[in-house]
């Protein structure tokens, strides 16, 4: 076998796994990407606590996960995204543009959040990019 | 002709999936519905501001000032359109302004400069102390930037708070959403 052969075959496993990751549609489990804002934070943060419970930038894709789902677990009220959010209440923020959004956050120590909504990925090179991000992030949950 | 058919099917379920529910605000629902916070203040036509006098309209309610120059003007101009876009139904929107900057904005000036966009537009002013808590009940952050000459504009939060007919603190529309999208929503808020 020639080492021609040899290289096609070895490559036909990869080349399946591109194929299905830029044609196959993608699929995600909510629309909604949820984060919570724990009980106690005002607390620990008044106690000198420098605790950072959310991530200071929050990823969206349109289409896929485009739907913010914010909960005020805490309790007192919290200014979180767009809103104050009182204890126990929750904000349910969908996104229609790709754009970079900046909110103030009380549940950050910089008191301010960013959300990246970026555009549906409808390319096969833009759904290997999104599936191979996801897995990535995932992986570091 | 089965294939054809099969591709209708097909078409029609995919634009199914892909259609957005007509019922779902644009704006951020914000659940439970809570009673929105009740403000003191003076309103810009000389009576006392109180947010429950407006039960049976939808309240958008906002926060700026008279001397901005970016955010407020947009954000008045957009509101304007969408009363102007809701034809007799505008009668049972109203739109209250409250300035962040009481130094300069008292009733008069809120009056004449809401006036601009809409007559109906009500400004809501007081004293610091007043303002502030307004802010604190809203959440509603300012900054003051001063420039050497003295002169000075303040950053402040954005968002629109939508108030439902019976009082209740339902959405919030995040800044930069178009007439259209404000139409869309308080058609829904408007609902029976």
């Amino acid at each position: 076998m020639s080492g021609k052969k040899i290289l096609w075959i070895a490559a036909l496993p990869l080349l399946a796994v591109l194929g299905w990751a830029g044609f196959a549609p993608l699929k995600v489990p909510s629309h909604e990407e949820l984060f919570e804002i724990p009980k106690g934070t005002f607390a620990r943060r008044m106690a000198g606590d420098k605790v950072e419970i959310l991530p200071s930038r929050i990823r969206l894709t349109l289409g896929l996960n485009d739907v913010l789902l914010l909960r005020n677990l805490d309790d007192v009220p919290q200014v979180f995204g767009p809103s104050i959010m009182m204890s126990g209440q929750s904000l349910r923020l969908p996104f229609e543009k790709a754009a970079e959004y900046q909110f103030a956050c009380t549940a950050h120590a910089s008191g301010q959040m960013t959300i990246v909504v970026e555009p549906e990925p409808v390319m096969p090179w833009a759904k290997v990019r999104w599936r191979v991000r996801e897995w990535w992030e995932n992986r570091k949950r | 002709m089965i294939r054809r058919l099969a591709f209708l099917l097909l078409l029609g379920a995919g634009l199914a999936t892909a259609a957005p529910d007509p019922g779902a605000l644009k704006a951020g629902v914000l659940s439970p519905v809570m009673a929105a916070p009740e403000i003191k203040l003076q309103g810009s036509d000389g009576k006392p501001l109180d947010l429950a006098s407006y039960r049976g309209k939808v309240v958008l309610l906002a926060f700026g000032f008279s001397s901005c120059g970016e955010v407020c003007p947009i954000t008045l101009a957009t509101l304007a359109g969408a009363r102007k876009k809701l034809g007799e139904d505008a009668a049972r929107v109203q739109v209250v302004y409250v300035t962040v900057d009481p130094e300069r904005d008292d009733a008069a000036r809120m009056k004449k400069f809401l006036g601009s966009f809409d007559p109906s537009f009500i400004g809501g002013v007081g004293t610091r102390a007043e303002i502030d808590a307004a802010q604190k009940s809203y959440g509603i952050s300012s900054t003051k930037q001063v420039y050497a000459d003295g002169n000075y504009t303040i950053g402040h939060s954005s968002s629109i708070y939508m108030i439902d007919r019976a009082g209740g603190l339902r959405a919030v529309m995040p800044y930069g959403h178009t007439v259209d999208d404000f139409v869309h929503d308080l058609k829904i808020l408007l609902r029976p």
